[in-house]
């Protein structure tokens, strides 16, 4: 829907808050490093070098090679582009899916609800790790089932949230005014309920990112999900764990690009809920 | 066309709630003539709201029936329902919650059209919308405008350009000017006043505010806790009451003067709750005229003199409060 | 204002402003008001008049930020409310001045019984304790209609109407000089809100309170009030005492509010008066007098210079370069009654 003013009033109010731009800056030059990773990474991610094993930060390596020679900065401007991915399309997924199910759950009511609702509590009751590590062996290794087990672990969550948010609004008089007009179910739901939920929903979706990238990369450090020699800063963690007391490098810049990508989503989420929230007296 | 537009016969509407059986609408049979306004007032809990939204279809009926032009809307099928509501449209109260938030003025007045698929193409729906906002005063240039960048005055202009989109017969309005500020509401007032004369609209206005229904209202009845207790002409009603519940609904009205104050009746206890009432009278708990008969039987609703109805066993020794 | 009275409250030159996103906005200019020692004061105006804003500054209670006292002074008891330590604003909340607010539902804490939260303000204020502190909650309950049985009921059990006596309870307990009542009876159906008032006027000449009542509704004024003073767009354009102002109106805007309000004496059939337009937007307040724009009676003076209040008659102020008259008639009702666009 188009609403021109909740997005100008928002980024109005975002822009005071200096945390979530410094998020939004950090974001936005991994984007730049996802999209123009060819341009910009200086060496090929799987280009190996034996003349340069397991070098030091230098001119040549600015973040230095890992135990193939290969340049550690290029690797981690690649593995930007898989991190973004997996919590883009993962959160894709379980947004999807889960605000589906949260709307109709919350919108019917009755035995529907309480089915699908149980359904969740199911699945809330299995630990992540464990379904991701289950789905992953189900699929198969890969990108993309990497992707559909993570965004099928945060499903309930997000369901969740949209019932709630559904909730709330059902009994709004404007719900009542579609009614009198005669809109469908279908209507309301799609142009009724969903776009007046979308603020929790942005949030949610923001730090659900931060949390899938974490979680990819600890999959990948146990070995599962993205095979080498494609580089993933969690798969890069796990290698350079042996070499942790001489070559403390290796670990600690895919550690801090991890640790950035993280925080600065976590910023940006929550300076878009206090943004978006219009009880907030600013 | 009959002279009759809207005809209740014993309209029922219960619900199931924690405590108990909840008497919304108990009963309730009324008859609207065409191109009038009836007055419908009460205080919370008195089923006003409920029993408008039951006339309309929002809420479906437990027992009873209402004559649309003739027919049962309570029997009709989908296809005739949707016909009725392009016949039949409501007005609500706050005009804060109901508008869609994220929906600009014309999308706000497109919907019903839109719905009800009535015009061809973008051409005539644009068009149609503009005549209805010229139609409430509200100025070509909000278009675009989102609701809350608006004052409570002009948002309910468009919930009333909203109802009249499908140039209904017959407008509930449930409340239109008590979230208002007073200079608002004449204004509001005024306007449907002159839409009233210029379409010939019949409007069944929902209100507690007894100064507001007065002026609007060519007929009044009282409700209490479910019930029709009076009904009448609308100066009847006024320098008349019969029932002692209107009565003490009018004497609590403060005035806007000064001089000498009236004597006022002052009601023991509150309101009591719907939810399984008392046998009997259901006013009997704070009626001074009460006797033993109230606690007893409910009295009917009857015809005391020519379009006159009370629903009181005490009628006939009452004296009103000067 | 005659000195020889014995003024509880003095507010004088009072401005407050909001410093919100979309710019600065004016709620109370320039306000000057008294109200003696056990009278009661009715404060008139519509929405965004400034009436809650003005009875917050008494408390202290503005939220800072947004909202800035840019100037004045309110005298309470001669002592300026707004160089007091906190220690004394504490004494002040709820001690020598109470609020009742709108909606007793949201101004009481569900989670305390009615009786535990009236003991709180007596031991806070009147150094009660145990069980004096108890006996003087009962006292109260009983004062305001609510048996002593239902003392430790919590405030979900009690409807409307008896909420709003034991919020009334709560005012009164520490026996307050002053008690600002901020639309006590707007939540409530009309049998319970002669309930209210005729408790609250009750209350008021027994235990000698002045009251600031703030409302929009005139008829609760006439029933309850001593003196009115009407605002509009933050600014004060009319007092005096009840009899004067609603026999003789002097400010156009006083009379466009009794012009807009159906009664039960209106005579049937005759159209409402209505004042033209919208209240100004706060933050871009008109030059000259703020009702200028809106203003039958307006003549070119007023658009340029404000007025500022003025006795025009014993007791009467009003702010207008043009007071009405009886000849001055109804312009109100001469026009057509045009709408907003």
């Amino acid at each position: 829907m188009k609403n021109n003013s909740m997005l100008k009033y928002t980024l109005i109010r975002l822009r005071r808050n200096y945390l979530a731009l410094f998020g939004l800056f950090i974001l936005i030059l991994l984007v730049v490093c996802a999209i123009f990773a060819e341009q910009l990474a200086p060496y090929g991610y799987a280009q190996q070098d034996y003349m340069m094993i397991r070098k030091a930060p230098s001119a040549l390596h600015w973040f230095g090679t890992d135990e193939f020679g290969r340049d550690i900065l290029s690797r981690i401007i690649y593995g930007s582009r898989v991190s973004l991915q997996v919590g883009l399309i993962a959160v894709s997924i379980s947004l999807v899916v889960g605000g589906l199910i949260g709307a109709i759950s919350g919108y019917f009511g009755g035995k529907l609800d309480m089915l699908l609702m149980r359904l969740m509590d199911i699945q809330m009751a299995i630990p992540t790790i464990l379904m991701a590590i289950v789905i992953s062996s189900v699929l198969g290794p890969g990108l993309f089932n990497l992707m559909v087990a993570v965004g099928i672990t945060y499903i309930p969550k997000f369901a969740r949230l949209t019932r709630a948010s559904v909730l709330s609004i059902k009994d709004q008089e404007f719900i009542e005014a579609a009614r009198a007009m005669g809109a469908s179910h279908k209507r309301i739901i799609c142009l009724y309920i969903l776009p007046n939920c979308a603020a929790p929903l942005i949030v949610q979706s923001t730090l659900s990112v931060a949390n899938a990238i974490l979680f990819a990369a600890t999959l990948s450090f146990l070995g599962l999900g993205i095979q080498p020699p494609y580089p993933e800063w969690g798969g890069m963690l796990s290698s350079a764990r042996p070499y942790l007391r001489n070559n403390a490098y290796m670990s600690i810049f895919p550690g801090l690009a991890i640790m950035f990508t993280i925080l600065s989503l976590n910023f940006l989420g929550d300076g878009l809920r206090d943004a978006l929230d219009p009880k907030q007296k600013r | 066309m009959s002279e009759t537009l809207i005809d209740i016969r014993h309209l029922i509407k219960f619900f199931n709630v924690s405590s108990g059986l909840l008497h919304a609408v108990d009963d309730v049979s009324l008859t609207i003539p065409r191109g009038k306004t009836l007055g419908l007032v009460g205080e919370s809990g008195c089923g006003k709201s409920t029993l408008g939204r039951v006339i309309i279809g929002l809420i479906k009926e437990t027992g009873g029936e209402v004559f649309f032009n003739g027919e049962d809307a309570t029997k009709f099928n989908a296809e005739k329902r949707a016909e009725f509501r392009r016949h039949a449209q409501i007005v609500f109260q706050d005009p804060f919650s109901s508008l869609n938030p994220r929906m600009s003025v014309s999308q706000l007045i497109s919907e019903p059209l839109i719905i009800n698929k009535t015009c061809k193409n973008k051409q005539e729906l644009d068009a149609k919308v503009a005549e209805l906002m010229d139609l409430v005063g509200l100025a070509s240039r909000l278009t675009t405008s989102f609701p809350h960048e608006l004052d409570g005055g002009r948002r309910q202009r468009i919930g009333i350009a909203r109802a009249l989109a499908l140039n209904p017969e017959f407008i509930v309005l449930d409340e239109p000017v008590s979230a208002l500020d007073v200079c608002i509401q004449a204004q509001v007032l005024n306007l449907l006043a002159d839409l009233r004369e210029s379409r010939g609209y019949t409007y069944l206005f929902i209100s507690h505010n007894l100064s507001v229904v007065r002026y609007v209202s060519d007929e009044v009845a009282v409700m209490y806790l479910g019930k029709v207790v009076e009904k009448a002409d609308n100066s009847t009603l006024f320098k008349e009451p019969l029932h002692p519940y209107t009565q003490a609904l009018l004497s609590a009205v403060p005035i806007a003067s000064v001089g000498p104050k009236k004597q006022r009746i002052i009601l023991e206890g509150d309101v009591p709750s719907p939810v399984n009432p008392p046998q009997g009278c259901r006013f009997a708990g704070r009626c001074m005229y009460r006797q033993e008969i109230c606690t007893q039987q409910t009295p009917d609703l009857v015809e005391v003199a020519p379009n006159h109805f009370v629903a009181c066993h005490c009628t006939g020794h009452l004296v009103r409060h000067a | 204002m005659s000195e020889n009275k014995d003024i509880l409250l003095d507010i004088r030159d009072l401005s407050v402003q909001f410093n919100t996103d979309s710019g600065v906005v004016k709620a109370v200019n320039h306000l000057n008001m008294q109200l003696e020692r056990g009278k009661s004061l009715g404060f008139v105006g519509e929405t965004g008049a400034g009436k809650t804003t003005t009875a917050l500054s008494i408390l202290q209670l503005v939220q800072t930020p947004p909202g800035e006292i840019t100037g004045g002074e309110i005298l309470f008891n001669g002592q300026d409310v707004r160089k007091m330590t906190e220690a004394e604003k504490r004494r002040l909340r709820g001690g020598d001045v109470s609020m009742i607010f709108q909606d007793p539902m949201t101004s009481l804490n569900p989670i305390m019984t009615v009786e535990e939260q009236i003991t709180e303000m007596v031991q806070l204020h009147l150094n009660l304790k145990g069980e004096a502190a108890r006996q003087r909650a009962i006292e109260m309950l009983r004062l305001v209609g609510i048996r002593p049985e239902r003392a430790k009921d919590f405030p979900h059990q009690f409807s409307g109407g008896m909420r709003q006596r034991v919020v009334i309870a709560i005012a009164l307990a520490c026996r307050p000089q002053l008690i600002i009542a901020d639309e006590p009876t707007t939540a409530l159906d009309v049998t319970i809100q002669a309930q209210v008032l005729e408790l609250i006027k009750k209350l008021q000449q027994s235990e000698k309170t002045s009251m600031l009542l703030i409302t929009h509704d005139l008829g609760i004024v006439a029933e309850t009030c001593d003196t009115v003073a009407i605002m509009y767009a933050g600014h004060l354009v009319e007092y005096a005492d009840i009899t004067s102002l609603y026999t003789t109106p002097k400010h156009p805007y006083t009379q466009g509010l009794f012009n807009a309000v159906p009664t039960l004496e209106s005579p049937l059939g005759s159209r409402l008066a209505v004042i033209p337009g919208l209240p100004p937007d706060p933050t871009n307040l008109p030059k000259g007098c703020s009702f200028s724009p809106r203003c039958p009676y307006a003549q070119p003076i007023c658009h340029e210079k404000a007025c500022g209040m003025r006795e025009v008659a014993p007791g009467h102020f009003v702010d207008c370069h043009f007071p009405l008259t009886p000849e001055s008639g109804n312009k109100f009702l001469e026009r057509p009654g045009k709408e907003a666009e």
